[in-house]
């Protein structure tokens, strides 16, 4: 599967299923601060993601000033 | 996972209500919980006109998209700061948010307004980035409501933001901010208008969340300068604790709000006041917006004094530039403000 990621935009491409979760843990990223999107719709950390998905993981953190 | 109203398959899962919401449920709660901040804390009459501060961000445009579904009347500001490319995009996505529901979006420059952009800002004054944009942001939200006659402005703070924030004061036991800290701050002077936060129940994750299943087009990117500050630290800092015991942030932000702010409440009342120069609303004879101006424009007459140095030394001598300067900036020079330090003095 190709994943997107975001500051700074990068892709990685990963083999075999695996829960959306798992792919988080192997990332380290933690589970609530990050969107995960698949075309246009989000996915549950249960959700099982596969080998052709093409998937975006979206940080939501925001800030630095008020 | 399925949606605990419908038991259709879940978009989000709140780990914090121990739920999850299909996105038509989702967007139920959200635009609830926006509702109860609204009517718990008396934000604004459904008639009232609001300036909505936006930033081209998933809060401030999610924001804004909530009250216009509601039926609100609002307007958008956007504040320039000159950030290079991230001001031109973010400014291009308030612009399209704002035509394409046919909203009056107001724009005004910081550099118009200080005498320089922000990244110039912190080049001169060496104070952080972040402690200038959003002095300049509060001091310029508050200028743009009056003159347009918005009695309250609206922002996209978030529960991540309101409970970093909390985070900070409590660290440094900051009494002004602990007590100043709230939803809704009323107005305390004819010349300041009431500030309020309607996405104060709602997490960061449920902001993205509806940003995206409302089709926003909204800027993903960070701020450059958002790298290394002090409240992002902080929220990594809550988002780890969140992740061992979800609605931490929630309890610790709430808890304050509903058992502990009160004990900060009038621990130091102050006087407000106009300031000499401008006008706007201070506890001094100059705010600390125009005290900041007046250093940017020192900083600036400074390389120019150089500049100028070197001209006269060619055989010029007009002090009238000068001279016209000194007429920007009325009454005593600038105080230093400090920042509090995060060293730890042994007594």
């Amino acid at each position: 599967m190709k994943v997107i990621l975001r500051n700074p935009r990068r892709e990685i491409a990963l083999t075999g299923k695996r829960r959306v979760k798992e792919l988080l843990r192997e990332l380290d990223i933690l589970a609530g601060t990050v969107l995960v999107i698949r075309g246009d719709e989000l996915l549950t950390s249960d959700t099982v993601v596969d080998e052709d998905d093409v998937l975006e993981v979206r940080p939501v953190m925001s800030g630095g000033g008020a | 996972m399925k949606c605990r109203k419908c038991g259709g398959a879940a978009a989000l899962e709140l780990r914090r209500h121990n739920a999850a919401f299909c996105s038509p449920h989702f967007l139920e709660f959200f635009t609830k919980q926006v509702a109860e901040a609204i009517h718990k804390h008396h934000m604004f009459a459904r008639d009232e006109p609001v300036l909505v501060a936006v930033s081209g961000g998933k809060d401030s445009l999610a924001l804004w998209d909530v009250l216009i579904n509601e039926g609100y009347r609002t307007a958008g500001l956007y504040l320039d700061l000159g950030i290079f490319d991230y001001s031109q995009e973010s400014k291009a996505r308030c612009e399209r948010f704002a035509t394409a529901r046919g909203q009056t979006l107001y724009v005004e420059r910081v550099a118009e307004a200080i005498g320089a952009p922000i990244p110039e800002v912190q080049r001169v004054t060496r104070r952080p980035t972040c402690s200038a944009c959003g002095l300049s942001k509060r001091y310029l939200m508050n200028r743009a409501a009056l003159a347009r006659g918005f009695a309250v402005v609206a922002t996209g703070h978030n529960l991540d933001d309101e409970a970093a924030t909390l985070f900070g004061s409590v660290l440094h036991w900051q009494m002004d901010a602990l007590s100043r800290q709230a939803p809704a701050l009323p107005s305390t002077h004819a010349k300041l208008a009431r500030r309020v936060k309607p996405l104060y129940r709602l997490s960061e994750l449920e902001t993205a969340a509806y940003a995206f299943l409302r089709k926003i087009d909204y800027i993903v990117e960070e701020c450059p300068f958002a790298k290394g500050a002090t409240s992002m630290a902080h929220k990594e800092l809550l988002n780890r604790l969140e992740e061992s015991s979800p609605g931490a942030k929630h309890n610790f932000l709430f808890g304050f709000l509903d058992k502990a702010r009160v004990a900060f409440e009038h621990v130091e009342p102050v006087t407000l006041q106009e300031c000499q120069a401008c006008g706007q609303v201070t506890t001094g004879e100059l705010c600390a917006f125009c005290k900041l101006a007046d250093q940017v424009r020192r900083s600036g007459r400074s390389s120019r004094t150089a500049r100028g140095i070197e001209e006269r030394s060619a055989g010029a001598g007009d002090t009238s530039g000068q001279e016209d300067r000194e007429r920007v900036m009325p009454g005593p020079p600038p105080r230093l403000v400090q920042a509090p330090s995060t060293t730890v003095s042994i007594e």
